[in-house]
């Protein structure tokens, strides 16, 4: 118990995968707490990646979680300002009026 | 040793409250700072594992940048999120469905699987036992991985022109400077000269 282990760190990934995915069922109104369940998602996803680095003693891991973190900072960004845009036109950003962003 | 295990559970439990609170929290101003706080304890979980770099990279990119986009934005339009927060409850069973679907799923891998014999033979990059992180983070980044570093670059830049481009817009009244039309201004439509007589003015 008191020896930390990978199994500690792969169960802590586990749990904060399941509560983004949990984030982006339940709030289905709001694309802000959405986009930040996905934020929590790629955070946990990280975790893993740093404990099997870690465990493995492999620095791939550690390269593969900055990439993760330029990514997520991208998505977050053009995310985000889609959400601008979306709000700027519609007054609201409930997720159901999303289709009328099609061309 | 015990130190490192109380260190983990305090950071672990922090980071798991808070990640929850992220989803539940009513007001997404709240929302966004225990986003902040997640992204902290997670950084003392890599500081915990060796990852100094990562844990720094996290702190300055996402408290820095990413959560102060997100307070931005939250902010900035002006949204009743209590209405936002209707569906909560009727989404509530779906969700915490899916959520443990997914936790059993998670658990049966994170029961059966093993690490493979020949795991630490096929090491991408094995770490130099007499550098600091952030030395061997940079000999293998830009060497061995330049071109994905290259590409993430490439990607940031797409996604900053993207935001850029999607947020720009021209308001119709709104005076700006046009550089062209004032350096392709002529003398003659600039300038007249009158010849004024004395005590009469220009009528």
């Amino acid at each position: 118990m008191l020896e930390i282990g990978l199994g500690h760190y792969l169960t802590l990934g586990a749990i904060l995968f399941t509560i983004g995915v949990f984030g982006i069922f339940v709030n289905r109104k709001n694309v802000i707490i959405l986009l930040m369940s996905i934020e929590l998602i790629l955070l946990a996803v990280n975790v893993n990646l740093v404990a099997f680095s870690a465990s493995l003693g492999d620095l791939g891991g550690q390269v593969f979680a900055m990439f993760i973190l330029t990514v997520a900072a991208a998505e977050a960004a053009v995310g985000l300002a889609i959400l601008v845009v979306f709000f700027r036109n519609r007054g609201d950003i409930a997720v159901e009026g999303v289709n009328m962003m099609k061309g | 040793m015990m130190l490192q295990a109380a260190a983990f559970y305090i950071l672990s439990a922090v980071a798991v409250l808070s990640a929850f609170m992220v989803v539940a929290a009513k007001n997404p101003v709240r929302a966004v700072l225990f986003l902040i706080l997640a992204f902290f304890s997670v950084a003392g979980i890599f500081v915990i594992l060796g990852a100094e770099f990562l844990a720094m990279i996290l702190v300055i990119v996402y408290v820095g940048a990413v959560a102060v986009l997100f307070l931005f934005v939250v902010m900035m339009l002006d949204i009743d999120f209590a209405e936002l927060k209707q569906g909560f409850l009727s989404y509530l069973p779906l969700g915490g469905l899916v959520a443990l679907a997914l936790a059993a799923m998670l658990a049966l891998v994170g029961f059966t699987w093993t690490m493979s014999d020949t795991a630490s033979g096929h090491l991408q990059a094995p770490m130099p036992a007499d550098m600091t992180n952030v030395e061997a983070l940079g000999a293998v980044l830009y060497d061995q991985y330049v071109l994905y570093f290259q590409l993430a670059g490439l990607i940031l830049l797409v996604a900053m022109i993207g935001a850029i481009t999607l947020t720009l817009r021209h308001r119709p009244g709104v005076r700006r400077q046009d550089v062209g039309k004032q350096v392709g201004r002529k003398r003659a439509e600039a300038v007249e000269l009158v010849d004024v007589k004395r005590g009469e003015g220009i009528g």
